[in-house]
């Protein structure tokens, strides 16, 4: 039997991005609130200082920072008649660990999602009509608004002191900004970060090929910014140690920076780190959650009871806490019935690397930041017509280049041995005069029926609970997207002036192994119709209305951005619901 | 039973504030009136009797038991709760007055000066009698405390009467006519009440006041209370009335913010006291005198000038700058810090071996702390990147040596905190 602990008003599940910002507006709300944390408490100065964060042998090659695939993984496989087998060493996507989760490690790329990719099944229906879009591409609407987040998505940059140029202030077109982009009511707190000499290039590149070039949104800042709970931040360094590294010297948006010292502050908010909720506890009805129950590294299991139920878990464990709890009904692809699981989706990534005269050109491509970069959006979500070429989706592209790390950042031209002196030459010969984008083409990746999450039939975790199963697999209209994209992306690097090009096109079959983002999304989606999703539009669970579902899981399909402002922004946005509405009248706040 | 404690504690207040009247002092304010506990309780912050009546994070306010570390050795403060049998709630007001500003106990017997009763007896009997109306009105705490921890022969009381002949002089605070009266009252602030003298004026060997070096700075506890008068290079003469205010209320200011000891007096005290006599404060430190022994700078192009370079470019300048200005409330303006450029950079060494944590307030809760470097630089080079900070940019302060820097990581060994 677990001990059973005085009750909380809420229990959040996970003290990263969503649990620090839902921790923030509800013990500004006077409830007391604790939050349960996986892994350790994390502190920029003590954890990741400036005299030792930018080890690359240590945090990007070893994973310092991230889960340990011994506590908790996951099995692979790409077709539903295979065996999936359990993940030893994280390859594609990099779970986080710790409190601040992956704000800690992150990039700090703010971007927002556009108007349509909010209402794209009907957005795209509308335009191409239902028949052009596969029959197994399972996109949904979110149920939520462009409109609806904006001041959320503001919330959350004037938070975080996004540095960037507006691309559209309430319906004016600025210069300068990414002309695609959903009105905002206000400009980025702080201006866009300066950009090094290759990031410049592509922009004269992409702007004398008819595009229209911007910065990227960047939560490594330009200045110094006081956000508006208080806290200071400094000016970004442009170490060029940035996702995948900590941040100590205050300079990258984090719950670190941006809330924890506030949140520590507060009578009212208590945090348990190095716990790991293993359920989370309904009464008989199975309509209520009584709270959670946690084990600590004792090994002593605990019930925490609560009121009120945030579970704000990287998107694999929110799915595999619902399952493993008996919350909703687990999706199954075969009779295309249920929704804990369905419609996962990752994102579609590719890149372009450039060799340039060495004589003529020298980077410096160690002076960059996380988010630093010169974007372009013409070919992203459906801004341009996709009726000639037979798919839908797209993503951004751009020199966004965020280091010169010597391990990872070495590249030389395709052909050159990968060994012995002809390499070392080559990586002498080109280090300086090479463009690495790294993500240069962020593509969406949409849903699919056979792409989704269920608990592994075989493999179980040192609890005994099973394993979370993906199964998940490129289908031909993301590798058309890529392969367009890609194409156009190369255009522009040939146009900087590049001698040769290594075009690294996204090929199937999705490949566990190889790193592309970490934005996994999907398997517990927000929508207007519980019979094919999880939660309602206010990330309220259909199933157990005093649970609360936050982060990436949410999103019915990837669009071709980095998720985390469109996470924080329903973070933020399901606060409010929960502020102004839920608790006055505690129920559901929709009656499908 | 929480609120059978409340009526204890008014019924004994009731008891003493009777026993009071009798004779004794009949011309004090009544000690229950709304006004004279509250002004009690404004001077109780302000004297910070809480820093070392109570043990941090014991839930018992006022009630004793913290080590107090002297160079003497280790005394462990009263219980000062109106309990009858192990606080104050016996004590007539005459005995409390003779404890805070004579040092003597109800017993006859002396203090030790780790009370700062050098510093209390400035205060006017008025003060003292309001602080007395309030401590009346705390939870009383049943909790003996053993104070007297000292090692022979300084566990020896008798002893401390030939120490109060020798540094101990009695007295109100008697105000200055020549001066206004915000000079006035923040010298009786910093001298009385605020007993700022206790860490930041050097004392002699037997730890009396060196008064002739008034607030000049001290060495204590692995810290250099740094110098407060108005001293351009290592006081506050470069800063404005805004910059120790803004300082004092919350532990930060465009140049430097507070750590070590200062995090806790500012938190218990500074930040809570009210602005005017912030302001008071600030008017009577800026007038203190330079003082004249300041050291020439270094020449830029002195080897260790040129390696201390180095390594601050490489190890300091994310935060603090090249320009060694920082960020104004975050990273520490080192080319502005009088912290940098004391006589003794004992605080400076501290920091660079071990790190440091700033205080968060309310107005300020960012915190921002510093890494250790202790792991990665050896003395030679914390030496170099001291001597360096501390002559960089126009600024002129004595090279610290790998000795001195040995020394102290020697010393801080030996410290938790």
């Amino acid at each position: 039997m677990p001990k059973k602990l005085p009750k909380k008003d809420v229990v959040i599940i996970g003290l990263g991005w969503t649990g620090s910002i839902l921790a923030h507006e509800l013990t500004d709300e006077g409830l007391d609130v604790i939050a349960i944390e996986r892994g350790p408490w994390r502190d920029a100065p003590t954890e990741f200082p400036p005299n030792y964060a930018q080890d690359e042998l240590r945090y990007r090659i070893r994973h310092e920072l991230f889960l340990r695939p011994e506590q908790n993984t996951f099995t692979f496989r790409n077709k539903m008649n295979q065996t999936a087998l359990p993940i030893r060493d994280w390859g594609s996507f990099m779970p986080p660990n710790g409190v601040g989760g992956g704000g800690v490690h992150w990039n700090a790329e703010t971007f927002r999602f556009m108007p349509s990719d909010f209402v794209l099944k009907t957005h795209l229906t509308e335009r191409y009509g239902a028949a052009f879009l596969p029959e197994d591409m399972t996109i949904q609407d979110f149920g939520v608004t462009y409109d609806e987040l904006e001041q959320h998505y503001d919330a959350f940059e004037y938070l975080c002191g996004t540095s960037g140029t507006a691309g559209n202030l309430r319906g004016q077109i600025q210069e300068g900004g990414n002309p695609f982009e959903g009105p905002r009511s206000r400009p980025y707190p702080t201006p866009a970060q300066k950009q090094p000499f290759s990031h410049t290039l592509f922009a004269k590149a992409a702007r004398e090929l008819g595009y229209k070039p911007f910065p990227q949104p960047s939560g490594n800042l330009s200045q110094a910014y006081t956000n508006p709970l208080g806290l200071r931040m400094g000016p970004c360094t442009y170490c060029g140690f940035c996702e995948w590294f900590g941040c100590g010297n205050y300079s990258k948006a984090s719950p670190q920076t941006t809330i924890l010292p506030l949140l520590v502050r507060k009578s009212n908010f208590t945090a348990r780190d190095n716990s790991e909720v293993l359920h989370i506890n309904l009464d008989r009805s199975g309509k209520h959650a009584t709270g959670v129950t946690f084990v600590d590294t004792g090994g002593v299991e605990w019930e925490q009871p609560a009121d009120l139920v945030i579970l704000s878990a990287y998107t694999l464990f929110n799915v595999q806490m619902l399952l493993n709890s008996k919350i909703g009904t687990p999706y199954d692809p075969v009779a295309n019935k249920g929704v804990i699981g369905r419609n996962f989706t990752h994102q579609t990534i590719s890149s372009v690397n450039g060799f340039f005269d060495n004589k003529k050109f020298n980077f410096n491509p160690f002076i960059a930041s996380g988010a630093i970069g010169m974007c372009i959006d013409e070919f992203n979500g459906d801004n341009f017509d996709h009726g000639p070429h037979g798919f839908v989706g797209g993503g951004y592209m751009g020199q966004v280049q965020t280091n010169g790390r010597p391990i990872q950042s070495a590249s030389v031209p395709p052909g050159t041995p990968k060994w012995g002196a002809v390499w070392k030459n080559a990586t002498r010969d080109n280090y300086l005069s090479t463009v690495k984008p790294g993500t240069g083409v962020h593509g969406s990746f949409y849903s699919y029926r056979d792409v989704y999450l269920d608990l592994d039939p075989t493999y179980t975790d040192r609890f005994g609970r099973p394993l979370m199963r993906m199964t998940i697999d490129f289908h031909d209209n993301e590798l058309k997207q890529n392969a367009f994209l890609t194409d156009k992306f190369a255009e522009i690097i040939r146009a900087m002036g590049a001698h040769t090009l290594d075009k690294q096109y996204r090929k199937g079959p999705y490949d566990a192994t190889d790193y592309q983002t970490t934005h996994l999304n999907g398997g517990a989606i927000m929508g207007t119709d519980p019979s094919t999703s999880a939660i309602n539009r206010y990330l309220q669970s259909w199933d157990v209305p005093n649970l609360f579902v936050m982060g990436a899981s949410a999103f019915p399909q990837n669009a071709g951005y980095n998720p985390t402002g469109t996470v924080a922004a329903l973070a933020f946005w399901a606060a409010s619901a929960i502020r102004g509405q839920y608790l006055k009248n505690p129920g559901p706040l929709v009656h499908a | 039973m929480r609120s059978a404690a409340k009526i204890s504690v008014i019924a004994i207040g009731a008891a003493a504030a009777w026993l009071g009247g009798v004779g004794l002092s009949g011309a004090d304010p009544d000690s229950q009136a709304f006004d004279q506990i509250e002004r009690g309780r404004y001077l109780t912050t302000v004297a910070d009797c809480y820093a070392c009546h109570t043990v941090p994070e014991a839930g018992k306010p006022f009630a004793g038991a913290r080590p107090i570390e002297t160079p003497f050795g280790v005394i462990t403060s009263s219980n000062i709760t109106p309990d009858n049998d192990t606080g104050i709630g016996a004590w007539t007001d005459e005995q409390f007055d003779s404890a805070v500003r004579k040092g003597v106990r109800p017993d006859g017997s002396r203090l030790y000066p780790a009370m700062p009763f050098t510093a209390y007896t400035k205060m006017s009997r008025e003060d003292v009698m309001a602080i007395r109306a309030y401590l009346k009105t705390v939870e009383p705490v049943h909790q003996p405390v053993k104070s007297n921890t000292l090692p022979f022969p300084f566990n020896i009381r008798t002893a401390m009467r030939a120490w109060d002949g020798l540094y101990f002089t009695e007295g109100e605070f008697q105000p200055e006519g020549s001066q206004s009266a915000a000079w006035n009252r923040g010298a009786y602030l910093v001298q009385g009440p605020g007993h700022c003298t206790a860490c930041h004026t050097p004392k002699t060997v037997l730890g009396g006041d060196k008064t002739t070096d008034n607030l000049r700075g001290f060495n204590l506890q692995g810290w250099f209370a740094p110098d407060i008068t108005g001293d351009n290079n290592q006081g506050l003469g470069q800063w404005g009335e805004a910059d120790i205010t803004g300082y004092l209320k919350t532990g930060h200011n465009r140049m430097t913010a507070a750590t070590g000891p200062m995090a806790e007096e500012v938190v218990n005290a500074t930040s809570q006291y009210n602005d005017r006599d912030l302001s008071a404060i600030a008017t009577y430190l800026k007038s203190l005198p330079q003082r004249q022994d300041n050291a020439a700078p270094l020449p830029a192009n002195s080897p260790v000038m040129i390696a201390g370079q180095a390594i601050y470019r490489d190890q300091c300048s994310a935060c603090h700058g090249i320009d060694g200005r920082g960020v104004a409330m975050l990273f520490p303006s080192l080319a502005q810090s009088a912290l940098v450029h004391a006589s003794d950079s004992t605080s400076a060494i501290h920091l660079v071996l071990r790190g440091g944590r700033s205080v968060a307030t309310k107005q300020e809760p960012t915190a921002p702390g510093m890494p250790s470097f202790g792991w990665q630089l050896n003395d030679e080079q914390v030496a170099a990147v001291l001597t360096y900070i501390r002559n960089a940019w126009q600024t002129a302060a004595a090279p610290v040596s790998a000795e001195t820097v040995g020394k102290a990581r020697n010393q801080l060994r030996t410290r938790s905190d």
